[in-house]
């Protein structure tokens, strides 16, 4: 049996022994141990160095507020996690654990060089330390503070874990599973209400698990638990362990995190390891009980330092001694009691030391009739030992004057500074705050959630306190959803009660100055820091936590935050209620990543929509690109091209016969009804009053401020409808903004929209070869020049499938858009493909089509617009309706920023040196000015044009229209790239391509 | 999450089926061209930014569709009324009125 381990005391099994290995020793523990209390029974105290100072440490707490006790844990490849508090890590075969922060060995550390140095790392180091010489910043000070600090190394490779996450609603729910909150959820049950109790622990019981002495109703707190379980999973609770409730949201949501797999010795097939509830509640109890808080004195952080009531839970949860002499420090009662547990356990403990003058008969009677020696107002000044507590340096204080110290051997040293209510959940509720002065601590006040808080986390201190104020709870909130409610009375027996005093740092006879005494161990934030903080000008205490760091590291202060703040008032001359107390946030305890996802991870990050034309292209090789949401075709390299090769093909081939492209993406959204028009008239900048059933217009869409939101091709198909297409992008966007207009601006508009992006397959043929692949297969409609010119449309026959036929380009050449319902699409573009090969028929991408469309000069909103371009800075002010009334923009296009005549307009740029630019490369008039240069446009497109024989390039440049042939200068890292101001049309400006 | 009020669907529902669209009841002016740019200026851009009840819309996006309104207190984040757009501006709690 491991040294410090008590035979058969606790609730670990003593017949089941885990084997595990912390830093590559093998060590063994007992099921149901943590790894802390495994290694607590081997004597081991040193688990990790600091975070800062690199200081050793060992745990300081048995639950998950622990700051210093961080390991990494391992299972076999993949599976790795940095950060994990020992005191939660439930002890498993084959566990790998490994200490942090430590270089080249936990017991031999260079970064403790840190710790000498400690003047560079005081409060407000990142501020001013470093400030001088600047240079020295990224080669010197920042790599070296990179390599030493930060918390445990992250993982390498990916999660092969999965995560899973679940909605759950309930009557009541309550968080923490302590006498309170089991008496609450007794309460709450017994009235048929549906009750969920979570507890964070392995099991539950709370305070309970600690304190197996007390008797309650005639029973012994163990068995008395067992029972009221039983009795709670008769009723219908839903009682979940290993679930930490991370978060309150808005309208009592509760986030719960429930870890399943971490504590198996084998992983089971198809378990997620960790599942994220969201819980909505009518009701919620917070019963999460009180976290001890740590003396502030010389060296509290030696391992080997420990909260008393770590040290009982230990020995009684654990049945580990975590000392065999140990030294109590308190200035509460409630360390007694585990000093009473430890010597009848078999430690001798070497004295008790209150910092209190008084304390109640009863504890001193304890104390003599055991032969435990006390000490009445005295203090610790130091600890010693190198890797661990062997003596502490205890001195008196007499009308607050410390008088000289005497050393005490010790191999443990247990502290208590009293107790703190758990308030983060209800923090997060923007709950109120009220100073108790008697219990010199924060007590929840008012919450605007349906919110209650039982026990000790409103600072009622044991069992019977806590479970009759959990029943009284249970009650109230059966009576708030609707019952009879009652509370059931329990009679506890052997209940350990007290008070205490709150401090601020332990009275020392010692320089303050040169004084290590740690409110945030884990930061590594120590009582000098606090009033330096305040010296050097800070007030709020929101700033000297800032400037500190105090309470902002992954465990948010659970333990540094009424020390912090009562240093801090007494810097500041405040009382404490005045300073106030930081906020805290979610989640509670640090949560994994892999909980967040949960599903939306990999392939199912995001959904990917698929064309109908999609699988063909893959099949055909295409390389994809995502756009919005979408998955396109960019290009179709074939053997051996780049996508330079396969893209110049694509466009020549396109020109020189005809080209396939896949245009499903594009938005469409169906605009039926009587007043169908009206609404158009004004949506659009465009007039469509009249334009004739059977054609066609771009359209463009602007917002109220005159900007360019939204542009695509728009068919009358009928008197009372039209068929609207946006941009890839857009469609969502444009749809909402239809809406909002339609229902909140015109409700008296009698129209209906649609989405009818996904029920069109489009597939576009461009190429003076289109009309004549094309029209075999039309029944309906003669494509012909004169039968069906450019910008006609009409509802025909294609391939015998029923089709909305546009005649459009986006190349510049013959262009047809033809839209069959989108399950047909594939065979029709098949049937397309088999009959185009006569003509080289070639299937280009998304690189293509910009390359083509920008060859004629034709935008991509959204590239060549940014949201701050007009019409008229586009040079499409021939798109604008001038003489209607109005339509959305019209006002904001005469706003006066918009008609001023320094506007970035957009213009095409031709290289003197026929280098292409590069896509966001800036512009400027003057290339010699002096850095920093007067910024004067950008480039929004860019490419190798085949039909040009030149790179083209679009650009928005300041007054561009009024510039043309001028040359501006583009700076680049290398050199700068003169450019001539041309038009934006590359390509047959006469637009003599488009005819049949 | 907060639970939000469909006034068309009259049901009490996650706000992710929804979409804020700022701030409620202010028309778009019936004849925008008569207005001067101070009038445009401020129908387009300023807006009440209140600490408190906050008029505003809402649009239940992933259910009806329908935009509507609601009063929301910008300080505590709670709904407390919602109704259809269209309708008079809702009374304020009187209370916040009296502030
Ligand atoms: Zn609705």
């Amino acid at each position: 049996m491991s040294r410090y381990r008590i035979a058969g005391k606790g609730r670990v099994d003593h017949g089941a022994p885990v084997r595990f290995t912390f830093d590559g020793r093998a060590y063994a523990g007992l099921r149901g141990d943590t790894v802390a209390s495994a290694l607590l029974a081997n004597g081991v105290h040193l688990m990790g160095r600091s975070f800062k100072y690199h200081r050793p440490r060992g745990p300081v707490a048995a639950g998950s507020e622990e700051p210093n006790a961080l390991i990494g844990t391992r299972r076999g490849p993949g599976r790795f996690e940095p950060n994990t508090r020992a005191t939660m890590q439930e002890i498993r075969d084959g566990l790998e654990a490994s200490s942090q922060n430590k270089f080249p060995s936990l017991k031999w550390d260079l970064g403790a060089v840190n710790d000498a140095a400690y003047m560079l790392f005081s409060a407000g180091f990142y501020y001013k330390t470093f400030m001088w010489p600047k240079s020295f910043w990224h080669r010197v000070y920042e790599p070296i503070i990179r390599a030493a600090a930060g918390l445990g190394v992250a993982p390498t490779e990916e999660d092969p874990d999965h995560y899973a996450s679940r909605n759950l609603h309930c009557d009541v729910l309550v968080v923490g599973a302590g006498p309170a909150g089991l008496a609450a959820a007794r309460a709450a049950a017994a009235e048929g209400l549906r009750v969920v109790l979570v507890d964070e622990n392995a099991e539950v019981g709370g305070t309970l698990l600690s304190e197996p002495q007390a008797q309650i109703d005639g029973r012994p707190a163990w068995d008395w638990l067992a029972a009221e379980l039983e009795a709670l999973k008769a009723l219908g609770v839903r009682i979940m362990t290993r679930t930490t409730a991370i978060g309150y949201y808005h309208q009592n949501l509760i986030g719960l995190c429930q870890r399943l797999t971490d504590h198996l010795d084998v992983l089971p097939a198809d378990t997620p390891r960790e599942r994220l509830w969201r819980v909505r509640a009518r009701r919620v109890v917070l019963a999460q009980g009180a976290l001890e808080k740590p003396l502030v004195f010389h060296g509290n952080d030696r391992p080997g330092v420990m909260l008393a009531g770590a040290a009982q839970t230990y020995l009684n949860r654990y049945g580990v001694r975590v000392g065999d002499a140990p030294v109590i420090l308190t200035s509460h009662d409630s360390a007694w009691y585990a000093a009473f547990d430890l010597q009848d356990a078999g430690a001798r403990v070497q004295a008790i030391v209150d910092l209190r003058d008084a304390v109640r008969e009863e504890l001193l009677n304890e104390a003599r009739a055991r032969g435990i020696p006390v000490r009445l107002s005295h203090t610790v000044t130091a600890t010693s030992g190198r890797l661990r507590v062997s003596a502490v340096r205890v001195n008196p204080v007499t009308n607050g004057k410390v008088g000289a110290g005497q050393a005490i051997k010790c191999d443990a040293l247990l502290m208590s500074g009293g107790w703190t209510p758990s308030l983060h959940l209800f923090s997060h509720t923007q709950g109120k705050l009220a100073w108790d002065e008697d219990r010199t601590t924060f007590l929840p006040a008012l919450t605007p959630e349906d919110c209650v808080i039982a026990g000790a986390g409103r600072g009622l201190w044991g069992i019977a306190a806590a479970l009759r104020d959990g029943a009284e709870m249970g009650r109230e909130v059966a009576q708030a959803l609707g019952k009879a409610g009652a509370a059931l009375a329990h009679d506890v027996q052997n209940d350990r009660t007290g008070s205490g005093v709150s401090m601020k740092e332990l009275p020392t006879d010692r320089n303050p100055g040169k004084a290590k005494a740690f409110v945030d161990y884990q930061n590594d934030v120590t009582a000098k820091d606090l009033r330096l903080a305040v010296r050097e000008g800070m007030r709020s205490i929101e700033h000297v936590k800032r400037y500190t760091t105090n309470g902002m590291a992954t465990d948010q202060g659970k333990m540094s935050n009424i020390n912090g703040l009562m240093i801090a008032a007494d810097a500041l001359g405040k009382p404490a209620p005045q300073v106030g107390l930081t906020t805290f946030r979610p989640p509670y305890t640090p949560t994994s990543f892999g909980a967040f996802a949960g599903y939306h991870r990999g392939t199912h990050f995001e959904l990917t929509r698929k064309t109908q034309i999609d699988a063909w292209a893959e099949e055909q090789g295409a390389v994809f690109e995502p756009v919005g949401q979408w998955r396109r075709a960019w290009y179709f390299p074939r053997q051996g091209e780049d996508m330079e090769a396969a893209v110049r093909r694509e466009c020549r081939q396109t020109r020189a016969s005809v080209g396939i492209f896949d245009a499903s993406t594009l938005g469409k959204i169906e605009v039926v009804g009587p007043d169908a028009v009206t609404f158009m008239e004004r949506m659009y900048t465009n007039p469509w009053a009249k334009l004739g059933v059977g054609r066609c217009r771009y359209g463009l869409l602007l917002g109220d401020d005159g900007f360019i939101r939204d542009d695509g091709v728009i068919g009358r198909m009928a008197e009372d409808r039209f068929h609207v297409t946006t941009t890839t992008g857009g469609a969502a966007r444009v749809l909402n903004m239809m809406e909002d207009y339609l229902q909140t601006e015109w409700p008296d508009l009698n129209v209906w929209l649609t989405s009818t992006t996904e029920q069109w397959s489009t597939i576009a043929l461009n190429g003076p070869n289109a009309a004549r692949l094309l029209a075999p297969f039309v029944e309906g409609v003669e494509l012909t020049e004169a039968a069906f010119p450019h910008m006609s449309c009409a509802e025909c026959t294609v391939a015998g499938m029923p089709a909305r036929l546009f005649r459009v380009s986006f190349t510049g050449e013959i262009g047809f858009e033809v839209n069959v319902p989108a399950p047909l699409g594939r065979k029709l573009w098949e049937t397309l493909w088999q009959a185009g090969q006569q003509y080289g028929i070639v299937a280009y991408g998304t690189e293509t089509m910009h390359v083509l469309r920008a060859e004629k000069g034709y935008i991509i909103v959204g590239q060549d617009t940014d949201g701050t371009v007009t019409p008229f800075d586009a040079g499409m002010g021939w798109a604008v309706g001038k003489a209607k009334p109005d339509f959305v923009g019209k006002r904001g296009l005469a706003r006066p920023d918009l008609v001023a005549g320094t506007r970035k307009q957009l213009v095409g740029l031709l290289t003197e040196d026929g280098s292409k630019l590069e896509e966001g490369a800036q512009i400027v008039f003057d290339p010699k000015q002096a850095i920093p240069m007067k910024l004067v446009g950008h480039v929004t497109s860019s490419y190798h044009s085949d039909a040009a024989g030149r790179p083209i390039a679009l650009a928005l440049v300041e007054g561009g229209h009024e510039r043309m042939g001028e040359t501006v200068h583009v700076p680049m890292p290398d050199r700068t790239i003169a450019a001539k101001i041309t038009g934006t049309v590359f390509v047959d400006p006469d637009n003599t391509r488009l005819k049949i | 999450m907060l639970l939000i009020h469909c006034p068309y669907c009259d049901e009490t529902l996650p706000e992710a089926e929804f979409t804020y669209a700022g701030e409620a009841h202010i028309a778009r002016p019936a004849d925008p061209s008569a207005l001067s740019d101070e009038e445009w200026e401020s129908y387009l851009f300023i807006r009440s930014n209140p600490r408190g009840p906050h008029h505003e819309r809402w649009r239940h996006l992933h259910g009806c569709g329908r935009f509507f309104n609601a009063v929301r207190d910008t300080v505590s984040d709670r709904f407390l009324t919602t109704y259809p757009a269209g309708q008079p501006r809702a009374a304020l709690p009187i209370k916040e009125a009296a502030e």
